[in-house]
């Protein structure tokens, strides 16, 4: 019988001839924490006994979510943090190195064929480079240090066929935030998505990131996408790692297989307070906002940043808000500055924050106030998610936060895209 | 073991921003500093409301979002007994487990803010005794059952040193 992507790593790294349903321990390739997981992990990995790593070169640490820290309780955890990493010898990266999601990609910590897990709900970015990678807890994070492995039920899939492609001022958010109004929060809880067919093969791979991270927020283990050549050219000078790539068999069996025509995609929006609260943007067109918001592990890479600055460039936005942009690692912010990107969101009025989570989740860097309506490009608008539960967070592609930006208001970024 | 309490009923889709902000969990490792903003965002004195023992019950996909384990934690350090929910979403499911919360699977489509309940854990059942109704329970996967019974995944590991579900 043919097996989906999932069926044929947890067989790999099992040892076993796997199939959904079954439950498997592991082999892990990566594993990695952040700070808000991370001091709980280290809690834990001490009242587990444990005394070394499985391999430090296949574990790191980001301090990420709350960088620079913000509060003496934050300092503590990352005091802590850099400890452990410095005694253990694990991989530590510390603040201003960006977004975990940005990092263990970007850094050729990972290829496709792995297996990884990390305490952080939006691990499941990097199967968008046919990596299956999920998010666990702090205790789970543990366990897989000490000991290299993990259990997990191998799950079913649901296969999102992608064709066509996307219209210009249209782009991968708009796509994977139908998906999840579609299919709800919990639609694909338990299981995996895979993503294929010609509109994700015409895609560049961070537009595919932004597809994979968000599949959690439809409840899937993972968000698989099949390797190509624009996967490889990606790879390329990034990591010493050997690809081992693994496709579908076209006899493999799917839970279900929905089928999206990308011609007929609109721009569109999360509204308040869930993901799966998504309508075509014209449906809130004109609304005022207080607050744009363009980065983390969504939409923060070169591409999301160049697609800003351009509707931004030799503008001003508009007065009656206040504009912020975090890049998703120090790399993608070198390269923005290098290509004059970030002068131009600096000068079009935009506060460039530190490489990092922290106005998405609520630690600092722009926690709105009562009442006030955020537009974001991050991938969850639960209420008090960035820090105010009287707050009101809309979410949208990097476009659609730049061409609203400008106005004030809820835009529709293809009357600014030439 | 035996498990009563009175019923806190939420909705839908409760993620674990709801269960714990952000803004607290970053903080501290103390978790019963964390467990007095439980569920704030929903109800601002929920915390002051719980007796000990007292359930948390919930519709669908309870849980969802962030991985953070401060959110089961969070709960069993409020003194919450249990959760009881239509069904939980994937990594909180687990790390209850793993950090030895229980949470039980159920119909809660008949359970009522403030009814009585009775969990039992062994035999799988949820006695509703306000309305006198019995409810089935969706059992866990054998290896949960093993972590539970062992008190959680640090316990597990203090005792075998590894996995070890044979």
């Amino acid at each position: 019988m043919g097996k989906t992507i999932s069926e044929k790593i947890f067989s790999q790294h099992s040892g076993e001839d796997v199939y959904a349903g079954d439950l498997v321990i592991a082999r892990l390739d990566f594993v990695m924490g952040q700070d808000g997981t991370a001091p709980l992990a280290i809690h834990s990995f001490n009242e587990m006994g444990g005394k070394t790593l499985f391999d430090p070169s296949k574990v790191a640490f980001v301090i990420d979510h709350s960088a620079p820290s913000p509060l003496e309780g934050v300092s503590a955890l990352h005091k802590l943090m850099r400890e452990f990493s410095h005694d253990k010898k694990l991989l530590l990266y510390d603040i201003g190195d960006g977004v975990c999601h940005q990092l263990v990609p970007e850094q050729g910590h990972v290829v496709p064929g792995d297996l990884v897990v990390g305490a952080d709900s939006h691990t499941c970015t990097y199967g968008a480079i046919n990596v299956f990678s999920t998010g666990v807890g702090s205790t789970d994070l543990a366990a897989a240090m000490i000991s290299g492995k993990l259990w997990f039920k191998v799950p079913e899939t649901i296969q999102f066929r992608c064709e066509g492609i996307l219209q210009p001022g249209v782009f991968s958010k708009d796509l994977i935030l139908r998906i999840i109004g579609d299919i709800s929060a919990d639609g694909a809880t338990y299981m995996a998505a895979e993503f294929t067919g010609e509109g994700i093969a015409q895609m560049e791979i961070e537009e595919r990131f932004t597809i994979a991270n968000m599949a959690i927020e439809m409840g899937a283990k993972a968000g698989l996408m099949e390797y190509d050549e624009k996967v490889e050219a990606w790879l390329s000078g990034r990591t010493q790692k050997t690809p081992r790539p693994v496709a579908p068999d076209p006899d493999a069996r799917y839970h279900e297989v929905k089928i999206y025509d990308l011609r007929q995609l609109e721009p569109q929006v999360a509204c308040p307070h869930t993901v799966d609260n998504v309508s075509p943007l014209q449906e809130v067109e004109n609304l005022p906002i207080q607050q744009a918001f363009l980065g983390t592990c969504t939409n923060g890479r070169l591409l999301d940043l160049e697609v800003a600055a351009r509707i931004l460039s030799g503008k001003k936005i508009s007065r009656d808000l206040r504009f912020i942009v975090a890049p998703a690692s120090r790399a993608v912010y070198l390269e923005a500055m290098n290509r004059g990107i970030i002068q131009t969101l600096v000068e079009a009025g935009a506060a460039v924050v530190t490489p990092g989570c922290g106005p998405c989740v609520g630690t600092h860097n722009g926690v709105p106030s009562d009442g006030e309506v955020v537009l974001s490009t991050a991938n969850r608008n639960f209420k008090g998610r960035m820090g105010n539960s009287k707050a009101f967070i809309y979410l949208a592609s990097p476009a659609t936060v730049a061409a609203s930006a400008l106005t004030g208001k809820i835009t529709d970024p293809r009357s600014v895209l030439a | 073991m035996l498990l009563k309490g009175k019923a806190f009923v939420f909705g839908n889709d409760i993620n674990t921003d709801y269960i714990i902000s952000g803004k607290y969990k970053f903080k501290t490792l103390d978790m019963n500093e964390l467990a007095r903003h439980v569920m704030e965002d929903l109800d601002p004195d929920f915390y002051e409301k719980i007796n000990k023992g007292d359930m948390i019950v919930a519709g669908s996909n309870f849980g969802c979002g962030s991985s953070r384990e401060q959110a089961p934690l969070a709960i069993k350090h409020a003194n919450i007994s249990c959760v009881l929910a239509s069904s939980f979403a994937r990594i909180f499911y687990r790390n209850a487990i793993n950090t030895g919360l229980p949470v039980i699977e159920c119909d809660t489509s008949q359970i009522d803010d403030a009814d009585v309940l009775e969990v039992d854990l062994q035999k799988g059942i949820v006695y509703n005794k306000t309305k006198s109704m019995e409810i089935p329970v969706t059992p866990l996967p054998d290896v949960m059952i093993k972590i539970l019974r062992d008190g959680g995944l640090i316990q597990h590991f203090q005792k075998h040193g590894d996995f070890n579900f044979d």
